[in-house]
């Protein structure tokens, strides 16, 4: 039992991690209908601001953060007006296929940039084990982490449900033409939509990094592709789905390492991706919704 | 209020629009009546923004606003109810009554505005918590006038508002729009409902593959030849 505790914890701690990340695929699908494939990407830039701020600027942890979410959102919101927005009215798959050269473009960048050769994060946080009952351990770090993405995720959710900025991103992801007519700036709220879903990835990839003590320049690839797999699991465009989902996928994935094996870890995670896919195709809070004419 | 001149549209190759001119004078109902495909939609369409015309101007009183982005133009005091409403379904209906008021910042006075728009609605406020989605055609259509008028505009535009409804939700609906012009809001009313739409008007356009046909007063067009042989059967 005390095993079973113990890789629950295990899981929410990554899962939180990757529930951060498929924040950013499902509100960019929600919002344009593009499955973002730069956005595990996104997470190995906000890595790299984090380290450089807390391996050669020395700044504290808090300040990295905040730098790193600044930076990323930025790069986020360059990569839609650059790639994305001049194919908005382009076929879907044409901004698909440009999504994944946008993410082979940023890992090649960042390799050439800063080398192959993986980076050792700095200990910013002195790890301690903190025992909660005989063989039960959480470490401060995951508290931190997992406190860190709980509380992210509770802010979002009040800025979608409650603040105007949210309403005119609910708005414009269910009728572009209507938002115009309500006076929305259409432009504007998606900017926005990528400036948030990528300061939340900057968050996850900069926990990650600090999780698995390095950075490196297609670091970002397996989260990210795991991220987007709890994004589908939970219902693309579904703001608590992704969250679910994030969770969902991290309990697989340390249950079967604790469990089964390590190296059947991935394939579990991405075999119940089509269990649920088969059985619910909208994924587990998505609606096949009938629209009303 | 608003005049179109010589407005024309394309949709690729197809000319869609042909020279269309018209004016709405402040406090009148006007109706823009015509068959499918006549360019009725269009015409808003382009009014409003959300299509760039090849050539005309238009003007909102006395301002240019051709070529103005369409999330500029409510700002400018025009409103529109779009064909089919396109209420956001997903949200409450209060939401949406909140997207109407999303350019406003006068906090108390859009307290009031949406007081005014639940006492024209009580329906609404019945059923103020509830997704926008699942309401009927009639309720939703009252939505997207309610939300239309949260921007307290000077000139409203509406889209085929009868599509759809029963006679007795119709009534009901073109009984609103009076009330609303009564107000002080000048209407622009496009409509396939050419019965309906010349008894509640003052003045009346008919369109016929993007070009207007014939024009005056709505009584007079009631009971004109070719008006009731075309369209009130």
């Amino acid at each position: 039992m005390a095993q079973f505790i113990q890789q629950v914890i295990n899981g929410l701690n990554v899962g939180s991690i990757y529930a951060l990340i498929a924040l950013g695929y499902t509100m960019v699908y929600g919002i344009v209908k593009l499955i973002n494939f730069a956005h595990g990407d996104i997470l190995m830039i906000g890595a790299y601001f984090g380290f450089f701020a807390l391996a050669t600027f020395n700044v504290p942890f808090g300040l990295a953060l905040v730098v790193s979410m600044i930076l990323c959102a930025l790069v986020g919101m360059t990569i839609d007006r650059l790639a994305y927005k001049p194919l908005r009215n382009a076929p879907r798959i044409s901004a698909l296929i440009t999504a994944l050269g946008m993410s082979m473009l940023l890992q090649n960048l960042f390799r050439l940039l800063f080398g192959a050769q993986p980076r050792r994060m700095p200990a910013v946080i002195a790890l301690k084990r903190i025992e909660i009952a005989p063989g039960i351990a959480i470490s401060n770090l995951a508290i931190i982490t997992i406190l860190l993405s709980v509380g992210l995720m509770l802010l979002l959710e009040f800025i979608v449900k409650k603040t105007k900025t949210g309403k005119a991103m609910r708005a414009v992801s269910e009728d572009k033409s209507a938002a115009k007519l309500m006076g929305v700036n259409v432009d504007k709220t998606i900017s926005i939509t990528f400036a948030i879903g990528s300061a939340l990835g900057a968050v996850g990839g900069l926990l990650y990094a600090i999780n698995y003590y390095q950075v490196e320049p297609y670091m970002g690839m397996m989260p990210g592709l795991k991220a987007f797999v709890a994004a589908v699991l939970g219902g693309i465009g579904v703001i608590p789905g992704a969250m679910l989902g994030g969770f969902v996928i991290g309990l697989i994935e340390t249950l079967t390492k604790g469990y089964v094996s390590t190296t059947w870890a991935d394939a579990f995670v991405f075999g119940i991706l089509i269990i649920v896919l088969i059985f619910k195709p909208a994924g587990i809070l998505g609606k096949n919704t009938r629209e009303k004419v | 209020m608003l005049k179109v001149e010589n407005l024309n549209v394309y949709y690729g190759a197809i000319h869609a629009l042909k020279g269309l001119s018209f004016e709405v004078n402040k406090g009148e109902i006007v109706t823009l009546i015509g068959a499918n495909g006549a360019g009725k939609t269009t015409t808003l369409h382009t009014v409003s923004g959300l299509l760039k015309p090849t050539e005309g101007s238009i003007s909102l009183m006395d301002k240019t606003i051709t070529g103005v982005e369409a999330h500029k133009i409510l700002g400018m005091g025009m409103a529109q109810v779009p064909e089919g409403r396109r209420v956001f379904a997903k949200m409450t209906v209060q939401e949406n009554l909140e997207m109407g008021a999303f350019l406003r910042t006068d906090k108390a006075e859009i307290e009031e505005s949406y007081e005014n728009i639940y006492r024209k609605f009580p329906r609404l406020k019945e059923r103020r918590k509830q997704l926008a989605g699942t309401m009927s055609g009639g309720e939703q259509q009252m939505l997207a006038m309610g939300r239309a008028l949260m921007s307290k505009p000077d000139i409203l535009l509406m889209d085929e508002p009868s599509m759809g409804l029963a006679p007795i939700l119709v009534k009901e609906i073109f009984d609103t729009i009076v009330e609303v012009n009564k107000q002080g809001v000048t209407v622009l009313l496009v409509e396939q409902n050419a019965h309906m739409a010349l008894s509640i008007a003052d003045r009346a356009y008919v369109l016929e593959t993007g070009k207007i046909v014939l024009e005056g007063n709505a009584k007079e067009l009631l009971d004109h030849e070719d008006v009731k042989k075309a369209y009130l059967g």
